[in-house]
C-alpha cells in the first residue's frame, strides 16, 4: 500500500456517474405535476360526494380519466423517489433497506390500483 | 498523528441550539407536507376503487371522505398540496441560480407559507362554486 502512487489509490473510486439522475427525476416529475395538480384538484374534487352514477359517468368521459391517471402514477412515482431522500435521511442500515423496499412497493402497488380504478370506471 | 482528541473536542452545534428561522421552517415543512401527502393520495386511491367496484363499497368511500373528519383530512392535504407545489416552484426556480441571497430566500419562504392559504382559499372557493 505505501508504495501506490496517488493516481493508483484514487482509481476506481470515482462517482458511478449517476449522481445527478435522482435529482434531476424529481425536478421532471415536479415540473410535471405542477402542471396536473390543478387539472386533476378541478376534476376530481367536485365529484366528491356525487352520485355513483354520476361519478362513473364522469370519469367515462377522456379528460377526466387521463389527468386522473396520470396523476396517478406521477404522484406515486416522485412519492417514491422523494420518501428515499427521507429515509435515506433518518433511517440506516438494515432498517432502512426494509423500509426502501416497503415505500418503493407501495408506492408501485397504490399507482397499479388507481389505474386499475380509473381503467374500470373509463372503459 | 494529526488530531489525537477526537474524543471530547467540541462538536458543532446541532438543530435545538438554532434559532427557528423561515429558511430552515419552509425546508422543513416541504419535506413534512411532501411525505404526509401519502395518507390524502391513498385515500384518493381508495375512492377511486371504490368507486369503480360497486355502488355500496362507494357509498362507504365516499361517506368516510365527506364526513366531518374527512373534510377536515382533505381541506389540510389541499393546504399540504399548495404549500409543497408552491416551495417545489421555488425549489426548481432556485435549482437555475435564481435568488439565492438570504433576504429573497426569506422573502420567498414567507411566499410559499403566506400563498399556501391564499391558494388553499382560492381552491376551495372555485371548487365550491363547481360542485
Amino acid at each position: 500500500m505505501a508504495y501506490m502512487t496517488d493516481r493508483k489509490r484514487a482509481e476506481g473510486m470515482g462517482s458511478a456517474k449517476e449522481g445527478t439522475h435522482h435529482h434531476w427525476w424529481m425536478m421532471v416529475s415536479s415540473a410535471g405535476l405542477a402542471v396536473l395538480t390543478p387539472f386533476f384538484l378541478f376534476t376530481f374534487a367536485p365529484m366528491l360526494g356525487k352520485p355513483h352514477a354520476e361519478v362513473l359517468a364522469y370519469f367515462a368521459q377522456p379528460f377526466p380519466a387521463i389527468i386522473a391517471a396520470l396523476m396517478i402514477v406521477a404522484t406515486f412515482l416522485h412519492f417514491k423517489n422523494g420518501v428515499q431522500a427521507l429515509i435515506e435521511d433518518y433511517v440506516h442500515g438494515t432498517a432502512r433497506k426494509i423500509t426502501l423496499i416497503a415505500t418503493t412497493c407501495l408506492s408501485y402497488a397504490a399507482a397499479a390500483t388507481g389505474l386499475f380504478a380509473i381503467a374500470r370506471m373509463a372503459l | 498523528m494529526p488530531d489525537v482528541n477526537r474524543g471530547n473536542r467540541p462538536l458543532s452545534p446541532h438543530l435545538s441550539i438554532y434559532r427557528p428561522q423561515i429558511t430552515s421552517i419552509s425546508s422543513i415543512l416541504t419535506r413534512i407536507t411532501g411525505n404526509a401527502l401519502l395518507i390524502s393520495a391513498l385515500l384518493v386511491v381508495w375512492w377511486l376503487l371504490a368507486a369503480a367496484t360497486s355502488p355500496s363499497y362507494f357509498a362507504v368511500a365516499d361517506g368516510v371522505l365527506t364526513s366531518v373528519f374527512g373534510k377536515l383530512v382533505l381541506v389540510l392535504s389541499l393546504w399540504g398540496l399548495c404549500y409543497h407545489l408552491l416551495a417545489g416552484l421555488r425549489h426548481l426556480y432556485w435549482d437555475n441560480g435564481g435568488s439565492m441571497e438570504i433576504g429573497w430566500a426569506e422573502k420567498l419562504g414567507w411566499a410559499c407559507v403566506i400563498g399556501s392559504v391564499v391558494l388553499t382559499v382560492l381552491c376551495l372557493l372555485i371548487i365550491g362554486g363547481m360542485s
